[in-house]
């Protein structure tokens, strides 16, 4: 083999390498990045003391943060909680985002596409007309609860759908079936507006997103769901390589492609459906970061997928900060900050990919 | 060396009866050209013993009937060329060759040091070196179908199904690429099925000639007895002379009507 030979072949087998780099790199962001959230707020100590006073909690470390107990409880009750959820919540979407567009082989799908968002809102509506009042002395509170369980009802029903209308491996009516049920869905939620004009603004509002009554019980709430998505769709990143040269090469390449499909969106769905229920529907965070991903690490899913699942986790991190300052003390919803980013950043990247081509 | 047998294969789409009947077996080491006029089916039988549609009958690799139902069992031992490969337009040389070794790859882990060596002793063969960090939307014509089979030999499998590989391909490319496949096939002693369009072209490669017409096999044999201009004109519709040159090579050639109607 020659020279040239070497390299140019060798480039598959460097990957596992580099992966590892990025993703240190990125588990190192994500640290960053949740310090620098913890440090602002419209309320509490110098930001600059937020870092001396996490360290000071460290295992045989001892520093001098300054912080009063009231202090370090608005940090760690009210800030870390926060930044923690938004983490997880930005590390699913952009995961399942990514792996949306794998199984789907569609660069403009996102985790809300088979029905997940507006199966969502439904569900919250319904809570919402019921009456937060009356709900608030139950044991258990129905929002989330209702959010996930119309979350899941939707994309089964999608799913459900789509395999009955389309061929034995088509992905196309599985999308156009997810659609169909987008709309009905947010017909009837936007019936029951209709007849409950009084929650218009409530589930508005859910509708933009929130972090900001984040606790760790939301965060103990969604915490196994997303474990057991993010490891589900981590393992299948090889195969959705796989993928990428269609259904029918992969199939005769030996894979499972409606297997792979129904694990890999139920992962998806799964995650999708825990965040949305605490947090409400944060758009665009499922499209925009695997595509900047995409563009610094390549289109291959082995390196998509992780650093996807970093590079959201400090994306929604860092959105949340301008969210809980730029109105201060009002809240931005975090669903405005990163549409605001996001468009705009989205128009960017066709660009630059035009520009390329 | 390794067998490829069809029993009585059938092949529907909705009411359509794309192949009906369809017997044959190849003995090792064998190319078989599947011929026959659009429509014929010769894409079916192929999609059919790449697992890719439904079939009746049965398909067998040395005598054992492919398991409907694994994929990985029948790419470890059938490897696929379709007509027109989906072309991932961003993604590297070494890595689309790579896929070939999905078969053998556990499910959730990575490719082995034994999978890379393989794919790199592959792009070593097709002299594909030199593009292995190059983007697929990068190469030629000759180039992606050299690099398409570069991933079908990965698979190592023993048997190679390729729809139409020259159709694309101007001469020189048709001459290289099929010229490869028949190194490949003594080499490494593959059993092959192709179904070409290029009469001269399956004639001068092809060990056997089926002939198809509507989903049915109807002449099977050498080239100088299946390509004959009465068979041709019947299934075909085309009015052909056919030439034997002193070495064998059967040409066919196309007459032109000077009429301007085409008999038959």
């Amino acid at each position: 083999m020659s020279a040239p030979t070497t390299t140019a072949a060798a480039s598959p087998l460097e990957r596992p390498q580099r992966v590892a780099v990025l993703v240190a790199v990125g588990v190192a962001a994500v640290a960053v990045a949740m310090v620098v959230g913890a440090m602002v707020g419209p309320a509490g100590p110098a930001g600059w003391r937020v870092p001396l006073a996490l360290l000071d909690r460290l295992p045989w470390v001892s520093v001098d943060s300054g912080l009063t107990a009231r202090q370090w409880d608005v940090v760690w009750m009210i800030r870390a909680p926060r930044v923690v959820l938004a983490a997880l919540v930005g590390a699913t979407l952009s995961l399942a985002g990514a792996s949306y567009q794998g199984v789907f082989r569609n660069p403009l799908v996102d985790p809300y596409l088979l029905g997940a968002a507006a199966g969502a809102g439904l569900g919250a509506t319904v809570v919402f007309a019921v009456g937060r009042s009356s709900t608030s002395a139950w044991p258990v509170d129905p929002l989330p609860l209702a959010a996930f369980v119309g979350a899941l009802v939707a994309v089964a029903a999608t799913y459900v759908v789509g395999a009955a209308f389309g061929g034995a491996r088509s992905g196309a009516s599985l999308v156009l079936a997810g659609v169909a049920v987008t709309s009905f869905a947010t017909a009837i939620q936007a019936f029951i507006l209709q007849r409950n004009s009084d929650v218009v603004r409530q589930v508005y509002s859910w509708i933009l997103g929130r972090l900001s009554t984040a606790t760790w019980g939301d965060v103990r709430l969604v915490l196994p769901y997303v474990a057991a998505s993010t490891v589900a769709m981590l393992l299948h990143r090889r195969l959705l390589d796989v993928l990428r040269v269609g259904e029918d090469e992969a199939a005769a390449l030996g894979a499972h492609v409606r297997r792979i499909r129904l694990v890999v969106v139920l992962a998806a769905t799964l995650g999708t459906a825990a965040v949305v229920a605490v947090s409400g529907l944060i758009a665009f965070v499922g499209i925009i970061v695997p595509h900047a991903v995409r563009l610094v690490v390549g289109p291959s899913y082995r390196r998509v997928l992780p650093v996807s699942l970093l590079a959201g986790a400090v994306f929604l991190v860092l959105a949340d900060v301008p969210s809980r300052v730029l109105a201060n003390p009002a809240e931005t919803p975090i669903g405005v900050v990163t549409a605001f980013l996001g468009a705009p950043f989205f128009l960017a990247l066709l660009r630059a990919r035009e520009v390329r081509q | 060396m390794t067998t490829l047998g069809f029993c009585d294969l059938g092949v529907r789409y909705g009411d359509t009866e794309a192949v009906r009947g369809f017997n044959d077996l190849l003995h090792a080491g064998e190319w078989l050209c599947l011929i026959g006029p659009n429509g014929a089916g010769k894409s079916s039988v192929l999609r059919a013993a790449a697992g890719l549609v439904r079939y009746s009958g049965s398909v067998a690799v040395d005598q054992v009937e492919i398991p409907a139902a694994s994929p990985k069992w029948r790419s470890r031992r059938i490897a696929y060329v379709p007509q027109s490969p989906v072309m991932p337009v961003d993604m590297r040389v070494g890595e689309y060759v790579l896929l070939g070794r999905n078969p053998w790859v556990a499910h959730f882990s990575g490719e082995s040091a034994a999978d890379r060596a393989a794919v790199r002793s592959v792009i070593e063969a097709l002299e594909l070196g030199a593009l292995a960090g190059r983007r697929v939307g990068e190469l030629s014509g000759g180039e992606r179908q050299r690099m398409v089979i570069a991933r079908a030999l990965a698979q190592e499998a023993p048997v190679l199904l390729l729809d139409e590989p020259t159709s694309a391909l101007d001469v020189g490319h048709q001459q290289h690429a099929l010229e490869l496949v028949d190194r490949l096939r003594r080499e490494r002693g593959l059993t092959v099925v192709s179904a070409m369009h290029d009469l001269t072209l399956a004639g001068l490669y092809a060990e056997r000639l089926v002939l198809m017409h509507q989903g049915v096999r109807v002449a099977a044999g050498s080239a100088s007895e299946v390509l004959v201009p009465e068979v041709l004109a019947e299934f075909y519709g085309a009015s052909v002379r056919v030439h034997t040159d002193p070495d064998g090579t059967v040409v066919v050639v196309p007459v032109r009507s000077r009429s301007g109607t085409v008999p038959g």
